[in-house]
């Protein structure tokens, strides 16, 4: 579905490369996770898919087509990204945020057709905010605004949906929710792509985690691989233990403090 | 946005463009309007003469400029992702005045003057969009903002530098231009206003949809297929060019791109097809009832119209913010 294939990114007026020789993909029925510690490059990774910044080397692919040869509402059509941070400059309802998910597959004169109403109408169901049609965003509660952003996603009706940090300020239990939903869209044949922080939810909701590090993939494999405790912390750059999580034995990172210093 | 308030924006535009056509210093009955305008030999000369040939020129020319500005704004509003933007904050005005001032102090014929401001305003755009291209981020608005104020401020200072070696006369016709007026439509300037304002109108209303989506930010718009930078460029000249063609008509009217779309927006307006739909309705009502109160406030004198639009706006706005409060 989704390839990366040896990409490299560089951004103007910088030496360095923001992104190296990442090879990895996505594919459906697949929850695939992307972590790193910041500047690891995991946001330039969605940022080259959207076409926001160039790729310098290697490239992109979706269903095997290079995403700088296709016209950019038609990656839109087949994969649908939510970034990390959407300030909308001026609130509208709900239903209508949601509909502009369809914006890839609208002419400047069509009007809706009965497809993209169903399909509004199904992500609508799927991420449970019937009850907050009517709102206006600005309304909304973090928890409440992150599953509309996943509603409008899930409109576009392509197979690949992209998540930059789904759960940033979400709580315990709205981080879940949006983890189960994302983990059971995945198992429903979607293609689910997954930036995130979170290393111990993603141990155990993800079926592939890809470790980023200074623009380089560091591990890529299946949780219990990638969540070792030495390549971890020469990657965070902090002291850490990789246990089990009690419940359910996915592998779980405990941060440690420092040992205070001798006087 | 409700069917009510639709036909509540609909009724104001028809009563304001009622009494726009009856009344004045010669005050004329409704039905003999109507006539006038339906079957001018039924009505006395007289009257067909005022409601044709001098009230509805001016009707006309003022509707289209309100209706033009409040697109332009609501449209760069919203591309611009900025409650504060306007066509004028955007180098618009500067350009069109320095365009207007120098033909005025050059001694140009009148009919010159509408034509020195659209090149003068023509002229501050490109300036605006080359200072963003050169900055290197030529789509990002708050670039594209900046230039504008940076291409007005230029204006400003060169419409000083001007008028400070102009004869007196040419000040005093120059600054009348400033403070806009319809009181020179004739039928020739609004035909002409139609056309700029139908194609510029219909520009926006097919790329309202993108206009939406520029609200959700670069990285969403990405996301949805749609090239931010390229998009917000694309609006800006059209918005800009439209706010252009009201200047070459009537000088400067400020205030109604800045207000109208947040008027709209409390109607209930909140996708941009509707929005601008909206905006250009209420632009319109707004500017044909600033243009009554300007010259039946202090006959047989005129108030300036730019100042009077904000005058009658204002309370108006002032009230709907209480209301949301």
């Amino acid at each position: 579905m989704i390839g990366f294939d040896a990409v490299a990114v560089r951004y103007p007026r910088t030496h360095t490369d923001a992104l190296s020789g990442v090879t990895f993909d996505a594919v459906p029925g697949r929850f695939t996770a992307v972590v790193g510690p910041n500047g690891s490059g995991k946001s330039t990774l969605i940022r080259a898919l959207s076409g926001l910044v160039r790729v310098s080397r290697g490239r992109i692919t979706i269903d095997g087509r290079d995403v700088a040869a296709m016209p950019r509402r038609e990656v839109a059509r087949r994969v649908a990204v939510v970034p990390q941070r959407e300030d909308l400059a001026f609130p509208m309802d709900v239903r209508d945020y949601v509909a502009l998910g369809r914006f890839p597959h609208l002419g400047a004169w069509h009007g809706t057709t009965a497809v993209d109403r169903n399909a509004i109408e199904r992500a609508i169901e799927l991420t449970g905010v019937e009850r907050l049609v009517e709102r206006r965003v600005d309304t909304l509660s973090g928890g409440e605004w992150q599953r509309v952003r996943l509603a409008r996603a899930l409109a576009q009706g392509g197979q690949g949906l992209l998540f930059d940090e789904p759960t940033a300020f979400l709580d315990i239990g709205h981080e879940m929710v949006a983890f189960e939903l994302l983990a059971r869209l995945a198992s429903e044949h979607q293609a689910v792509l997954m930036v995130s922080h979170q290393l111990n939810l993603v141990a155990r909701f993800a079926d592939r985690i890809i470790l980023l590090h200074e623009g380089r993939v560091r591990a890529d494999g299946a949780p219990n691989d990638v969540m070792q405790a030495d390549v971890l912390e020469a990657v965070y750059a902090w002291p850490l233990v990789v246990t089990r999580d009690p419940a359910v034995g996915a592998p779980a990172l405990l941060p440690l403090r420092r040992p205070a210093a001798r006087p | 946005m409700r069917l009510s308030h639709w036909c509540l924006l609909l009724a104001a535009f028809a009563l304001a463009c009622l009494l726009a056509l009856a009344c004045g210093t010669v005050s004329i009955a409704p039905s003999v309007v109507w006539h006038a305008l339906t079957n001018a030999s039924a009505v006395d000369p007289t009257s067909a003469v005022i409601v044709r040939a001098l009230r509805l020129p001016r009707l006309l020319v003022a509707a289209l400029v309100g209706a033009a500005l409040g697109m332009s704004g609501a449209a760069l509003q919203g591309a611009l992702r900025n409650g504060l933007a306007e066509p004028y904050l955007l180098g618009v005005s500067g350009g069109a005045a320095v365009g207007a001032v120098i033909a005025v102090s050059l001694g140009a014929a009148f009919a010159v003057v509408p034509l020195a401001a659209f090149g003068g305003a023509v002229c501050a755009v490109v300036l605006t969009l080359f200072v963003a291209h050169a900055s290197g981020m030529r789509g990002d608005p708050r670039v594209l903002i900046m230039g504008g104020v940076v291409v007005g401020a230029f204006a400003n200072a060169a419409i000083m530098i001007v008028l400070a070696n102009a004869p007196a006369n040419a000040i005093r016709g120059a600054l009348w231009w400033m403070m806009g007026s319809v009181s020179d439509a004739t039928i020739g300037t609004a035909g002409m206003l139609a056309a700029y304002v139908a194609a510029g109108g219909l520009a926006l209303l097919l790329l309202a949809r993108q206009i939406d989506i520029l609200a959700l930010g670069d990285e969403a718009a990405a996301g949805l297929g749609l090239d931010a930078g390229g998009a917000t460029r694309r609006l800006f000249v059209v918005a800009a060019l439209l706010a252009s063609a009201t200047v070459a008509a009537a000088g400067l009217i400020g205030f109604v791109g800045l207000v109208v779309p947040h008027l709209a927006r409390f109607s209930g307006a909140r996708r941009h097809r509707p929005l601008l739909l909206a905006s250009a309705l209420i632009g319109a009502t707004l500017v044909v009832a600033a243009d009554l109160l300007a010259r039946t406030l202090r006959p047989p004198g005129e108030l300036p119209l730019g100042a009077v639009t904000a005058l009658v706006g204002v309370p108006f706005f002032l009230g709907k913010l209480r209301s949301l409060a």
